[in-house]
C-alpha cells in the first residue's frame, strides 16, 4: 500500500473526499495569496495609487508614493517567508509529535529562541543578523528537546495536555529569564521589546537575503520528510514495520521544524499561533497526507500571516499593530476550538 | 478484636504524629515569616537597629529612620506579606480544587485577566487606587468564567479547563503587550510591574484593600477548608461524604480568583507564586489537613524573600518577578516532569 492510500485508511473524517477538491484548492490559494500581497503592497499608513505600485515594482523610486511602496515589498515578502515557514513548521510539529496542539509558540519554542538571541546580543554583543539567527536556531532547539522530554515522561507519552503545559511553563520560565537579561541593560532595552512582540515591519532585503538560505533548508528538509511522516502517522510500530527508521525521521522532520522557526524567530521576533493553525485549516482542505500538506501548509502560512500584517496596518491608522498580536487573537479562539472539539481521553 | 483495636491504635497514632508535623510545620513557615519581615525593616541600604525600628513602628518619630523604615520598608514588606498570602491562598485553592497542580491561576490565565484589566485601566482609561482593583476583580472573574464556560461540555474537564485557560492567558499577554507598547510615557519598572510582578514604589494605603480582600475572602476559603478538602477526593466522592460539590465550586473560584486579582491590581502577576506555594507547602506538610494556611505562608514567604534577593543580593536591582520566575523555573520543570509520571491530568 502507498501511503496516501494508508493515510485515508486511518483517517476516516478525511477519507471519501473527491480527489478533485484539491485540483481547486491549489489555484485558488495562489489566487488569493497574489491577492493578499497586492493589498499588502497598496495598504499602509500612505494612500497610493496602482500606477505607484507599478511603477514601483518596476524599480522606480521617484515619487513619495512609489517609495513607500517599495518600502513594502521587502515587508511582503518577509511576512509572506516568515508564515510560510512558520505554517510549515507547524505542520511538521504536529506530524512528529502526533497532537494536534503542537505549534512553536504554545510549546515554549520561540520564547526559547527569543532567550537565547537576548542572551547573546546582552552578554556577547551580537550584532550580526548571521549570529542572531544561528543562536535563534540552538535555542530552539534546545528548548523543543527539553519540553518534549519533560513532556513526554509518564503514562501515554507525550499527549497534547502534557506537552501544552511543558510548554506553557517553560514559556513564562524563559519570559521571566529574558526580563532578567534585559532589565539591567538599559541600553539595548528598547529595541528588544519591539523585537519581543513580534513583527515584520523592519525588513529589509539585505535582512531577506541573510535569512534565505536557513529557510531554503528547513523548507527541502521538511518537503523531503512528508513521506516518513506519513509513516510516524500511523504509530512508530506500524512505521517501523513499514521500514522507517523512526528515530532518524523525527530527528531529521524536527530539525526541519526547528530550523524554520528558530530562523524566523530570529528576524521577527517571537509570532505565535500561526503554526497551530494553519495545517489545521490545511488538512480540512487537502485532506492528511503530508506530501500535500506540507506545501499547503506553507502557502496558507504565508497567506495568513500577510493577511495578520495587513489587518495590523489597517486596525490601528496610522500606527500599526505587530502581526504577532493580530495573530494571537486570531490563532487563540481557534486554539481553544480545537481543545473543545477533541475527547477528554484523548487530551 | 485485639488486632482490630491495635490497628485503629496505629492508625490514631499515626493521624497524631501527622498532625504534629503539620503543626511544627505551620509554626516553622509563621516564624520565618515574622523574621524575614524584620530583617527587610532593619537591613536595607543601610542598617537600623531593631530598637529604632521599632519605635517607628510604634509611631515615634526617629530622626533617620522615620523615612526609611516608616515610609520605605514598612510598605513594601507590608504588601509583601498580603500579597503573598493572597497568591498563596488562591493558588492552592484552584490547584485542590481541580485536582492538578498545574491548573494554577497564573498558568491558566486568570492573573493575566486581571493583570491586562489593570494595564487598561491604568493606561488607556488614566484610573488609579481602588478603580483599578475593582476592575482587575472584574476581569478576573470574567476570565474564569470565559474559561470555565468555555471548557463546558458534558461537565468541566479538569484537563480542557487548563488548556483553555492557556488559550486564553496567550491572548491576554499579548493584549498586555500592546497596551505596554503603546503606553505614552514608557517606564520600564512600571511595565514590569504588569509583566512579572513587582512590589516597587508600595505605600501604605495600597495595603488596605488588599488586607480587607484577604480578610473577607480569605476567611470564606478557610472556613470552607473542610469541603475543599474533601473535592480532592473526587467530584463523586465528595457529594457522597455531604459536599454540595456545585456550591463549594462557585466559592472556591469567586473567592480565589478575588484574592489573585486584589494581589494582581497591586503588584502584578508576581510569577509562579501562586503556582508554586501549594506544591511546597504539601512537600512540608505532607498529607494531612488542608493545604491553605501552610500555602499561604509559604506564599508570603516567596515574595519577600524573592523582593530581598532581588533588591540587595543581585548585582543589579531586579524586581520580585523576574526572581520568584528564574528561581522557580527549575522547581517547576521538575514538578511538572514528576506530575507526569503519575498521569497529569485529573
Amino acid at each position: 500500500m502507498t501511503p496516501a492510500k494508508l493515510t485515508s485508511f486511518i483517517a476516516p473524517p478525511y477519507c471519501g473526499r473527491p480527489g478533485g477538491s484539491r485540483s481547486i484548492w491549489l489555484p485558488l490559494t495562489i489566487f488569493a495569496v497574489v491577492v493578499l500581497c497586492t493589498l499588502s503592497l497598496l495598504i499602509g499608513s500612505r494612500d497610493v495609487t496602482w500606477s505607484d505600485v507599478l511603477s514601483a515594482i518596476g524599480g522606480h523610486v521617484d515619487s513619495i508614493g512609489e517609495a513607500a511602496v517599495a518600502m513594502r515589498i521587502p515587508r511582503t515578502l518577509l511576512a509572506l517567508f516568515a508564515g510560510a515557514a512558520l505554517g510549515l513548521s507547524g505542520a511538521v510539529m504536529q506530524g512528529v509529535t502526533r497532537n494536534p496542539l503542537a505549534d512553536p509558540g504554545i510549546l515554549g519554542v520561540n520564547t526559547g529562541a527569543a532567550l537565547a538571541v537576548v542572551i547573546g546580543v546582552a552578554w556577547f554583543g551580537m550584532t550580526s543578523a548571521q549570529a542572531y539567527i544561528w543562536t535563534a536556531i540552538l535555542g530552539a532547539g534546545c528548548t523543543a528537546a527539553l519540553v518534549y522530554t519533560v513532556g513526554s515522561f509518564g503514562r501515554g507519552g507525550a499527549t497534547p495536555l502534557k506537552l501544552t503545559l511543558a510548554g506553557a511553563a517553560t514559556s513564562i520560565a524563559f519570559a521571566s529569564l529574558v526580563i532578567a537579561v534585559v532589565l539591567p541593560r538599559g541600553d539595548i532595552a528598547g529595541g528588544i521589546r519591539s523585537w519581543q512582540v513580534g513583527g515584520v515591519g523592519g525588513a529589509t532585503f539585505e535582512r531577506l537575503a541573510e535569512v534565505a538560505p536557513f529557510l531554503s533548508a528547513g523548507l527541502i528538509l521538511s518537503l523531503g520528510s512528508a513521506r516518513k511522516l506519513n509513516s510516524l502517522a500511523l504509530g512508530d510500530d506500524l512505521a517501523a514495520g513499514l521500514g522507517e527508521r523512526v528515530a532518524l525521521a523525527r530527528g531529521i522532520a524536527s530539525f526541519a521544524a526547528v530550523l524554520l522557526c528558530g530562523a524566523t524567530t530570529a528576524i521577527c521576533g517571537p509570532i505565535g499561533f500561526v503554526g497551530l493553525v494553519v495545517p489545521h485549516v490545511c488538512r480540512l482542505l487537502v485532506g492528511v497526507d503530508h506530501r500535500w500538506l506540507l506545501p499547503f501548509s506553507s502557502l496558507v502560512g504565508g497567506g495568513l500571516l500577510l493577511a495578520g500584517d495587513i489587518i495590523g496596518r489597517i486596525a490601528a491608522r496610522p500606527s500599526e499593530l505587530e502581526v504577532g498580536i493580530v495573530t494571537a487573537f486570531v490563532g487563540a479562539p481557534f486554539f481553544i476550538w480545537i481543545v473543545r472539539r477533541q475527547r477528554v481521553r484523548d487530551l | 478484636m485485639t488486632s482490630f483495636s491495635s490497628a485503629l491504635c496505629s492508625i490514631a497514632d499515626d493521624r497524631r504524629s501527622r498532625a504534629h508535623r503539620r503543626n511544627i510545620v505551620i509554626t516553622g513557615l509563621l516564624a520565618l515569616t515574622i523574621a524575614l519581615f524584620a530583617l527587610t525593616l532593619i537591613l536595607g541600604q543601610s542598617y537600623v537597629p531593631p530598637g529604632d525600628v521599632f519605635r517607628v513602628l510604634i509611631g515615634e518619630d526617629v530622626p533617620g529612620a522615620s523615612f526609611a523604615v516608616g515610609e520605605l520598608r514598612l510598605p513594601r514588606a507590608v504588601l509583601s506579606v498580603l500579597a503573598g498570602l493572597s497568591f498563596g491562598l488562591g493558588g492552592v485553592s484552584f490547584q485542590t480544587m481541580l485536582r492538578n497542580p498545574l491548573a494554577s491561576p497564573d498558568i491558566i490565565g486568570i492573573s493575566s485577566g486581571a493583570s491586562a484589566a489593570a494595564v487598561f485601566a491604568i493606561v488607556v482609561l488614566s484610573l488609579s487606587g481602588l478603580l483599578v482593583s475593582i476592575f482587575a476583580v472584574a476581569a478576573g472573574l470574567g476570565v474564569a468564567i470565559f474559561v470555565y464556560g468555555l471548557s463546558f461540555r458534558n461537565g468541566v474537564a479538569g484537563t480542557r479547563l487548563t488548556l483553555i485557560g492557556i488559550g486564553v492567558s496567550a491572548m491576554l499577554e499579548s493584549m498586555i503587550a500592546y497596551v505596554l507598547a503603546r503606553a505614552p510615557a514608557w517606564n520600564l519598572q512600571e511595565a514590569m510591574r504588569w509583566l512579572v510582578g513587582s512590589v516597587n514604589g508600595a505605600e501604605i494605603g495600597q495595603a488596605l484593600p488588599l488586607l480587607a480582600g484577604l480578610t473577607i475572602f480569605g476567611g470564606l476559603l478557610l472556613s470552607r477548608a473542610r469541603d475543599l478538602e474533601a473535592l480532592r477526593l473526587g467530584d463523586d466522592m465528595a457529594a457522597a461524604l455531604g459536599v454540595d460539590v456545585a456550591r463549594i465550586r462557585i466559592i472556591v473560584v469567586v473567592t480565589a480568583v478575588g484574592l489573585i486579582a486584589l494581589a494582581t491590581a497591586l503588584t502584578g502577576p508576581i510569577a509562579f507564586v501562586a503556582f508554586l506555594s501549594g506544591p511546597i507547602a504539601a512537600r512540608l506538610v505532607g498529607n494531612q489537613g488542608s493545604l491553605l494556611i501552610p500555602s499561604a505562608l509559604v506564599g508570603a514567604i516567596l515574595v519577600l524573600a524573592g523582593d530581598y534577593c532581588g533588591q540587595f543580593l543581585l548585582p543589579s536591582r531586579y524586581p520580585v518577578g523576574v526572581v520568584t520566575g528564574a528561581l522557580g523555573a527549575p522547581y517547576l520543570l521538575y514538578l511538572v516532569a514528576r506530575t507526569n509520571r503519575t498521569g497529569g491530568s485529573a
